[in-house]
Parts: C-alpha cells; sequence; structure tokens
C-alpha cells in the first residue's frame, strides 16, 4: 500500500521525463531501434553505391578521361557508327516483331479459353529460363553450315548466321518474353466486358481491338516495350555467338565495347558502354513514368 | 423507336453446359412484343446464360433462338442489334460519358453512319433521355454507381436495339438507389416500348418492374407469370419458398388427412396425392387465434417488432419451429399459448 503511493509520487515529480521514455518505448515497439535503422540504411546506401553508382560513375569518367573531343572522335569511327547503326536496326526489328507477337499471345491468353493455354504460357517463359549462349547455339544449330537449314540456305545463297538476319533472329527470341509478359495480367484483370459491350453495339473484331482493348493497354504495351527495347539493345551473349564478329559489320554495340577493351582502347570502348548506360538511365525513366500511368489506369479501373 | 411495333423474342429447348454444370436445361419462353419481362431465380439457376445467349454473347449447346421471328443463332452479336446492359456497366474507361453513348453510332458501317452532328444531336438526345447531360465530359471513373448505370443505358439505346436485355441492373448499388432506378426503368421502358428482359434474383425488383416475371431454378423455367400469379398462386414448391417469405412444413398426406408428424391438422386436403408432402404458408397468412382454435397450436418464443408487424418465434407441439408476422393489434408475448391458423396455404407434393 505504502509502496504504492510512493511509485504515484515519484511518478508525477517526473512526470515529462516519464513520458518521454513511454513515447521511446512506444516507439520501439512500432518500429526497429535506431541504431538497427541506421545499420540497415547505411548497408543499403553502400551496396549500391559500389554496385550500382560506382560503375556507373567510372564508365563516364573513363569515356571522357581523355577529354570531349576523344570522345566524340571515338564515338566518330566507322566502327562505332556502324555498330550504333547496327544495334538500332536490330533492335527496331525485334522490338516491332515482338511487339506484333506480344500482343496477339495475350490477347489470346487473356480474352480466350483454349486447350494449352498453359503450355503456352510456360512457352513465352522460356527465353527468360535459357541462357542466351544457348539460344544463340540454337540458331548455329538450325541455320549454320552443318546445321539442319545450313546446306539448303547456303545453296539458295541466303545468309542468315554471321549477318544481321542472325542478329535479329537471336535478338528476337531473347527479348520476346517482355511485351505479352507485360500485357497478360493486364488483359486478364480487365476482362472482356468492355469487348462484349463493343461488340453487341454494332463494332467489328478490329474496331473493337483499335477502340476498345488497346486504348485500356496502351500504357502496358509502351512499358512491355520499353524494357524489350532495353535488352534488345543491352543483348550480348545470344548475339555474340551468331554474329561473326565481323568489324564494321556485324558488331553490336555491347559486342563492340567488349572488342575494344581487349585492344586496350578504353576511350572508345567506354564511349559507347557510356551511350548503353545513358541508355539504361532513359529506360528507367520512362519505366517510373509509365508505372505511374499504368497505377492510376488501375484506380480509374477500380469500380 | 416509337413508331416501331416492337419485336418478339422466342427461346425453345435451349441446352448449355459449363463442363458438367448444366446451366440450361431445356428452356422455353416467349416474350411478346413490348413487354418488360424479368428472370428470376437465385445465383447459378441460369438466368444470365440465358440472357447471354439471347444477346449471342454465349451460344447454346442445343435449341434455337428467334428474335422478330428471325433465326437469331444465324446471326453474331453484331447483327442482332441488341442493347445489353451489363452488371458492372461495363463502360469503356478511356472514354468519355459522351464517347461512350457515342461509340455504338461511331462504329456502324459508312453507309449508314450518321454526320458528327447527327451523332452529336442523338448523344444528346439520350443523355437527355437519362437526364445526364450535364456528365457528357466527365470520365466512367468519375461517375456514381447509379450514374453509371442510366449511362449504360443510353449507350445500350443509342443504337436503337429492337430488344433490350439487362443484366442484374441494379445489383451493383445500394437499396435508396436501387429502388428509384427501378421506377424509373419501368417508365422509361413505357416511354421507349421496346422488348425489354432483365435479370435479377430480388424478388423484389422483378415483381415491382416486369409485367412478367419468369421464375428460373437450376437450368429450368419454374413458373411464367404476371407479378400477382407467381406470388399468389405459386406453381411449384420451389417458387413458393423464393418469392414472398414462407413458412415450409413437411406434413404427411394419407387418406383425405394432412398430418404434422403425428398431429391431424384441420385443414382440407381434397385432391391431394397421399404421400410425403410440403405444406407452404405465408408469414403474414398465418391468424392468431386463442389457444384450441386453429390448425397449429404453439408457443411463442420471442417476438420483434418490424414496423406494422410484429415478427414471433412460435414453437409448433409438432416440434417445429416457425416465424409468423401479425398485425400489430394484439400484442403477442414469449410465452404465450396460440393458436394458429392459416388464412391461405398451399400442398406440393415431394
Amino acid at each position: 500500500m505504502t509502496m504504492q503511493i510512493a511509485d504515484t509520487m515519484s511518478l508525477s515529480a517526473s512526470d515529462s521525463k516519464a513520458r518521454a521514455q513511454a513515447a521511446a518505448a512506444r516507439d520501439n515497439l512500432r518500429t526497429e531501434p535506431r541504431a538497427v535503422r541506421i545499420a540497415i540504411i547505411t548497408l543499403a546506401v553502400l551496396f549500391l553505391t559500389v554496385f550500382v553508382v560506382l560503375p556507373l560513375v567510372v564508365v563516364f569518367a573513363q569515356a571522357f578521361s581523355r577529354g570531349i573531343l576523344a570522345y566524340f572522335t571515338a564515338l566518330a569511327e566507322p566502327e562505332a557508327m556502324a555498330a550504333i547503326k547496327l544495334t538500332l536496326i536490330v533492335a527496331a526489328i525485334s522490338v516491332g516483331l515482338n511487339l506484333v507477337f506480344g500482343l496477339v499471345a495475350a490477347w489470346a491468353i487473356a480474352k480466350f479459353d483454349f486447350p494449352g493455354k498453359t503450355f503456352l504460357i510456360t512457352l513465352i517463359d522460356l527465353p527468360f529460363s535459357v541462357s542466351p549462349v544457348i539460344s544463340g547455339l540454337v540458331f548455329v544449330l538450325l541455320f549454320g553450315a552443318q546445321g539442319y537449314f545450313g546446306s539448303w540456305l547456303r545453296d539458295h545463297d541466303i545468309q542468315i548466321l554471321f549477318a544481321v538476319p542472325g542478329i535479329v533472329l537471336a535478338t528476337t527470341f531473347v527479348t520476346f518474353p517482355f511485351v505479352a509478359r507485360a500485357l497478360i495480367p493486364l488483359m486478364q484483370e480487365q476482362g472482356t466486358q468492355e469487348e462484349e459491350a463493343a461488340t453487341s453495339l454494332g463494332a467489328s473484331g478490329l474496331q473493337t481491338f483499335f477502340r476498345v482493348t488497346l486504348p485500356n493497354i496502351k500504357w502496358g504495351v509502351l512499358y512491355g516495350v520499353l524494357l524489350c527495347n532495353a535488352r534488345a539493345m543491352g543483348e550480348f551473349g545470344a548475339v555474340s555467338v551468331v554474329s561473326g564478329h565481323i568489324r564494321g559489320e556485324t558488331n553490336t554495340m555491347p559486342l563492340l565495347v567488349e572488342i575494344l577493351y581487349n585492344e586496350y582502347q578504353f576511350v572508345a570502348a567506354f564511349a559507347i558502354a557510356s551511350l548503353l548506360a545513358m541508355l539504361a538511365l532513359i529506360t528507367l525513366i520512362a519505366k517510373t513514368v509509365l508505372e505511374r500511368h499504368l497505377d492510376e489506369g488501375q484506380d480509374a479501373s477500380d469500380h | 423507336m416509337k413508331d416501331k411495333t416492337p419485336v418478339t423474342i422466342e427461346v425453345r429447348n435451349l441446352v448449355k453446359t459449363f463442363g458438367s454444370f448444366k446451366a440450361l436445361d431445356g428452356v422455353d419462353l416467349k416474350v411478346d412484343g413490348g413487354e418488360l419481362v424479368a428472370l428470376l431465380g437465385p445465383s447459378g439457376s441460369g438466368k444470365t446464360t440465358l440472357l447471354r445467349i439471347v444477346a449471342g454473347l454465349d451460344w447454346p449447346d442445343s435449341g434455337e433462338v428467334f428474335i422478330s421471328g428471325e433465326d437469331a443463332l444465324a446471326q453474331g452479336a453484331r447483327e442482332r442489334h441488341v442493347g445489353f446492359v451489363f452488371q458492372h456497366y461495363a463502360l469503356f474507361r478511356h472514354m468519355t460519358v459522351f464517347e461512350n453513348v457515342a461509340f455504338g453510332l461511331r462504329v456502324q458501317p459508312r453507309a449508314v453512319r450518321k454526320d458528327e452532328a447527327g451523332i452529336r444531336a442523338r448523344v444528346k438526345e439520350l443523355l437527355d433521355l437519362v437526364q445526364l447531360d450535364w456528365l457528357s465530359d466527365r470520365y466512367p471513373s468519375q461517375l456514381s454507381g447509379g450514374q453509371r448505370q442510366r449511362i449504360a443505358l443510353a449507350r445500350a439505346l443509342a443504337i436503337e436495339p429492337r430488344i433490350l436485355l439487362l443484366d442484374e441492373p441494379f445489383g451493383a448499388l445500394d437499396a435508396k438507389v436501387r429502388k428509384e432506378l427501378r421506377r424509373w426503368l419501368r417508365s422509361l421502358h413505357h416511354e421507349i416500348n421496346v422488348t425489354s428482359i432483365f435479370v435479377t434474383h430480388d424478388q423484389e425488383e422483378a415483381l415491382e418492374v416486369a409485367n412478367r416475371v419468369v421464375v428460373m431454378d437450376k437450368g429450368r423455367i419454374e413458373q411464367i407469370g404476371s407479378p400477382d400469379d407467381v406470388y399468389e398462386t405459386p406453381a411449384t414448391a420451389f417458387v413458393h419458398g423464393f418469392i414472398g417469405e414462407s413458412i415450409e412444413l413437411p406434413v404427411h398426406v394419407d387418406g383425405g388427412v394432412i398430418r404434422l408428424g403425428d398431429r391431424p391438422l384441420q385443414l382440407a386436403a381434397d385432391g391431394l396425392a397421399p404421400g410425403a408432402s410440403k405444406l407452404f404458408v405465408r408469414r403474414h397468412d398465418m391468424l392468431v387465434g386463442p389457444p384450441g382454435t386453429g390448425a397449429f397450436e404453439g408457443a411463442v418464443q420471442h417476438v420483434r417488432n418490424f414496423g406494422p408487424v410484429q415478427r414471433a418465434e412460435v414453437a409448433l407441439s409438432g416440434g417445429e419451429t416457425i416465424e409468423i408476422d401479425a398485425p400489430r393489434d394484439r400484442e403477442l408475448r414469449a410465452g404465450d399459448t396460440i393458436g394458429l391458423n392459416p388464412r391461405r396455404y398451399r400442398i406440393f407434393a415431394g
């Protein structure tokens, strides 16, 4: 009894101190202790700096190590120009192909039920699960001189391997899941009701697609195309196997970076690498913007 | 729209299965021109499937559909000129209200398509009809449920449909809005005079809005009739149990006597087949009297008041417990022993 009274008295005496302690105790319940929080955040920042920021800085530092003039001279080399041009062409073709393929596949999977649907979904993921080098080797086996179609192609004087068509094929194969993957969940979530409404209002299949389906998934399409493009321009393994590394002809930017580096032409190697790094940065920014649009689209659909 | 004769709808022996589930099990239905018919039934009764088949959004395994005497199964949804209102509205989310309503006009073949001024005039007319012309620049996500529903209706009406089909038109709305829209739909139907079918699981909605009610269960039609018919003279045990609040008692008919358990009931058993049967009485048709009078006797368990009626739970002497709705003029109390006499009742075999 007396003890209790004494407790109450001391509490009221050091009221503010007790309150501060209580607040600290509450904070400890709600979140981790301060020291742990600081340690975790420091670790994360340190890791990101060493593994992400530092390499990016090094790329640009090396590229500009002999000045801006050397940088642009390296980029203006015919070999570099050819690589940039080839990369753009290959990316344009394979992104275009995968856009069509991805749209068709996602449309079929999200809006219709058919036997073998699960198998098709698994198949779409195949390029993600196979090493790019294997993907490249497959095309060598198919179209190489000793390959299945090799002699037929030679007879008809068609060059696929060690030429642009081979690089396009390998790139398309490696990047084909991107658009489909971005669209399938989106289209599945949206369901088929708006399409049904359009049909009952008299729209044809094409009208329904272009007026209803496509506008609803446009941000998803852009998102898929963006990631597809980033990978298409940056792909090394599969392209390396099928390209043949013919200088000025079948070297894409990533391949040229490796060659130049191996020849100790550091400024030239990093100049081209800096272009790829910039592509990555632009892709990241665009991705963030698109993700915001995708979220908004989802909110709007939330009835 | 008004100058056209409303068309008829007829379906014959429709069968539709989804895997092993029989959604429609031989359905025949004739809807006359200008009718407003309700398809009423619990979920899974096949009502929405029937509606979608008439619209051309689903296809039957067998059977026939005729709209205005033409074989509708030979046409796709696009050619049928059917206005369809979806349960969740299915408004085009990337289009304004105006463009939603204009959609059906814009996708018409060039030869019959209205010019821009014509489309504007028509959309304005429709938005006036649903009293929402002030919303034409909004997007569907900015509208309330009731507004979306009316826009969906305006959009369906834009193509001057031969028939109008509504799938649970008020299902996703709150009770007050639903009541308003019901009345509004009935008067709208009167105004535009298009043969219409709507699906609902809400009996009140069906009885209040429709001029004919089709009660469905397990892919079959249980009864077709006016709202009064299905309420006053249910054709089957299912209809009696589904529409209105009913007391259901298992009875036994034997030699002109109806028994509840061992107790013979003082009820006429003329023309009833002998065997196990079900006795149905509406809650408010059970009249309360002093003990010893009436067909049933029981003890009041507890009583709650619902506005003009008191709802009493009564344990019958046969062992069954029932709920009755009695007028408030004579207060019932828990523990009272009362006699009960059904003013009206129906007995179905089985």
